[in-house]
């Protein structure tokens, strides 16, 4: 017998993994959890079916979306995770001494427990003396908030579900209030491949670039995510991710990464033409 | 055809529907209408709508029963409505609520009767009196000053109008008004019926009062005669689905079917009325928790909004046991002016810029309906955009037209107006003039201007004002209401 996990990545695209196991399923009041082991990635998590994080490949995903910023604004002492519930934005954002405060605020309590007992690689930092968890949903809690953090990192789900309200321009705008004066908003911002995906990032793009001076775009390459591809939005209202990048000053911190590096940093800003033009970046 | 006792009809049946069901698994050769048979020779309306919706789109036939004539499951279906709803007898009505309030007056009223009917009603209740021309006796509704919204009739002045205009029909009653306000029904149906006039009440925003616990009084449990049901607008039914309700012996069920048939099609969508029978199984098996969690919903919504300053999300406070004797929590309705923003102008942001649909925005207040279908999700979405709005547009200091209620000057009858020879004038200087067309914002639809009126300097400030402010103001016959059309 052989046991297949199937993502739909459109109605006429399918990603599969060969399945050694179900380690966990559950139906929690917003969303169906799901981890599998694997041989090819090793352990791995879903929601409503979905592709979260892999044991094999979820470094490159959370490498991007906490030392892009962190390299960016070494200042940062305040930091708002939004989703995340795997851990993993946390554990690498725990890495810094300098952060004073990780809050972290995901709507589904279950999945954090989940993932704290299957996903000790993700997790591992969840209970550092620096971290709180709020379960409720983002968009609600952010709204309470002003002038309240450095950084905000939303760690979503697709624009489609639980999620949904992380993609909203309200959102975008409660995340501006609560931001300091040098504040930093990272997203997900889906894969640009793909129309549906792309339409969701083409449109989280324009709303955000109304709302903050600098409105950038960076990418990733992730096996297990639609097309591969993915994109990461960086928003704040005064750091610029390639002006304010300083080399030396990051790499002093000795941190050991497995796919962020510097160079990389200015690289990942660089994108493809169709890209470009989809986020009206050229004519 | 009575019921078999053994087999008595239950709320958790749905007659109609199961009929529908039988039909599509007969798989019936189809030679009658309508023509699409089933869906297949329109495609593209099948592709868009549905295989399973296209096949139940049908014509009245034998086991399905005739609305016209309701002998078989559309009688049982109404049946059960009437019960879930305490009703005597209940019609499904497929012209929406407007048909029901037609039919309503048109029951109770004939031609050169008089009517005790609010000011601040829905156009269809005027659209009636000039069909079966029908003489309003207008009470004006109270008005609450702070927020600029028009209240319900204070029953003082039901019971003067009563006692001046002893040969009047019936007393028409909203419960509750767009805002939610609910009247004193119980008072003003028994001094109607003291006078030996029908309560007739257009409970189009009050399908809930049936179902929820602590909700404000429906018609049927206070004795009114006739009640306007819109299920579709806060029941779960299909858009144009409504019912209609009657209790007591004042009015014949028959003659009501009568002048029914006199304006209602022959082709009864069964779309509509196996909605209608759905949404009243699933009112009458789990609307109490249903409303609860809407309950729920509408109180958190409020206080999440009153938290943000500025808009004021108001409820029970606003009752004072004269006009507004009760009030409907789930009407989410906000005061925006304290934001320096006028509704309408909340309302056009919240979709243009948010993608959040409004029902209605007037002058100082917006309006949310919270109902069978909302979700903690979108409740967020819209209390953060209200957050992000006001931080992004408010103002200060800005002088907003506060009043919602421009009382009016009657000339002559609606119908009389609507059908005298008129002429149209440029609507900025009509003053003066008799109008014989009604003009409204619209939703909410009340006539500012209705035929028979004179046109006064304060409906005219309103109107150009509601234009300014972006509000779609209709009814007039030049639909870029440069003119109006006035009585010659």
């Amino acid at each position: 017998m052989e046991l297949w996990y199937t993502e739909e990545h459109t109605p006429d695209v399918r990603f599969s993994i060969k399945v050694k196991k179900q380690i966990y399923s559950a139906k929690s009041p917003f969303q169906q959890i799901d981890i599998f082991d694997s041989d090819e990635f090793g352990r791995f998590f879903t929601l409503d079916g979905l592709m979260m994080v892999t044991e094999k490949d979820e470094f490159i995903y959370h490498d991007m979306i906490v030392h892009v910023p962190m390299a960016t604004n070494p200042a940062i002492k305040r930091v708002l995770v939004i989703g995340g519930g795997d851990g993993g934005t946390v554990r690498e954002m725990a890495r810094y001494d300098s952060v004073e405060r990780i809050d972290m605020v995901d709507i589904d309590e279950m999945v954090v427990d989940a993932c704290r007992l299957h996903l000790p690689f993700t997790s591992c930092r969840l209970d550092d003396a620096r971290v709180h968890l709020y379960f409720e949903d983002g968009l609600k809690f952010i709204r309470r908030f002003e002038n309240s953090y450095d950084l905000i990192i939303v760690d979503s789900t697709d624009p489609f579900g639980p999620g949904e309200g992380l993609f909203t321009r309200e959102f975008y705008g409660n995340c501006f209030k609560a931001l300091s004066e040098d504040g930093i908003l990272v997203n997900q911002h889906e894969n640009p491949y793909y129309e549906s995906y792309s339409h969701s990032m083409k449109r989280a793009h324009s709303r955000i670039k109304e709302l903050f001076p600098v409105c950038r775009v960076y990418q990733a390459h992730i096996p297990t995510y639609p097309s591969g591809h993915w994109l990461f939005g960086f928003a704040a209202k005064r750091s610029d991710p390639l002006r304010d990048l300083d080399d030396s000053r990051w790499n002093s911190l000795g941190l050991d990464t497995k796919y962020y590096n510097t160079d990389l940093h200015r690289g990942a800003f660089a994108l493809p033409n169709y890209v470009k033009r989809a986020l009206d970046l050229i004519g | 055809m009575e019921r078999d006792v053994a087999n008595p009809l239950r709320q958790d049946s749905a007659p109609l529907y199961e009929a529908l069901e039988r039909y599509r698994g007969d798989r019936i050769v189809p030679f009658d209408v309508p023509g699409h048979k089933q869906g297949r020779g329109t495609p593209e309306l099948t592709e868009f709508l549905g295989a399973r919706c296209l096949s139940v789109d049908v014509n009245s036939m034998k086991p399905l029963d005739n609305l016209s004539h309701p002998t078989s499951v559309i009688r049982d279906a109404e049946r059960l409505a009437a019960e879930a709803f305490g009703a005597g007898d209940a019609f499904f009505m497929i012209g929406g609520t407007t048909s029901a309030v037609q039919a309503m007056i048109m029951s109770v009223c004939k031609s050169g009767d008089s009517i005790i009917i609010p000011r601040n009603v829905h156009k269809s209740a005027i659209n009636a009196l000039i069909l079966c021309g029908v003489r309003p006796v207008y009470v004006d509704p109270g008005i609450h000053s702070g927020l600029g919204i028009s209240l319900g009739m204070n029953p003082g002045d039901v019971d003067e109008a009563i006692r001046s205009n002893p040969d009047a029909k019936a007393v028409f009653i909203n419960n509750p008004t767009y805002y939610g306000v609910c009247p004193d029904l119980a008072h003003m149906v028994k001094s109607a019926h003291a006078a030996g006039m029908a309560a007739l009440v257009d409970e189009a925003h009050g399908t809930h009062f049936y179902f929820g616990d602590d909700m404000p009084a429906s018609a049927m449990s206070v004795g009114a005669d006739m009640s306007s049901i819109s299920t579709h607008k806060t029941g779960g039914s299909l858009t144009q689905s409504s019912l209609l309700l009657m209790s007591g012996d004042r009015v014949a069920p028959d003659y009501v079917r009568t002048i029914i048939n006199l304006t209602q099609t022959t082709s009864a969508s069964y779309l509509l009325m196996s909605s209608l029978d759905i949404a009243r199984r699933a009112l009458a098996t789990r609307g109490r928790e249903t409303f609860h969690r809407v309950c729920e919903l509408a109180e958190y919504a409020r206080s999440e909004i009153n938290g943000i300053g500025g808009y004021y999300a108001f409820s029970r406070e606003i009752m004072n046991g004269r006009d507004c004797a009760d009030f409907d929590i789930t009407k989410l309705s906000i005061h925006t002016l304290d934001i320096g923003l006028a509704g309408v102008e909340v309302y056009d942001i919240l979709r243009d810029d948010y993608g959040i649909q409004i029902e209605f925005g007037d002058m100082g207040n917006l309006l949310a309906i919270i109902s069978v279908g909302d979700t903690h999700y979108n409740i967020e979405r819209l209390v953060s955009s209200l957050s992000e709005i006001k931080r992004l547009k408010g103002k200060e200091g800005i002088e907003l037209w506060d009043h919602e209620y421009v009382p009016p000057v009657v000339r002559i009858s609606p119908r009389e107006a609507f059908y005298a020879d008129s002429r149209p004038v440029p609507l900025v200087s009509s003053e003066g003039e008799i109008s014989s067309e009604f003009v409204m914002c619209y939703p909410p639809g009340i006539p500012i201007l209705a035929p028979g009126e004179l046109v006064t300097r304060d409906a005219l400030d309103y109107v150009l004002y509601a234009k300014s402010k972006g509000s779609l103001v209709m009814g007039p016959r030049d639909m870029t209401l440069e003119n109006i059309n006035v009585v010659k």
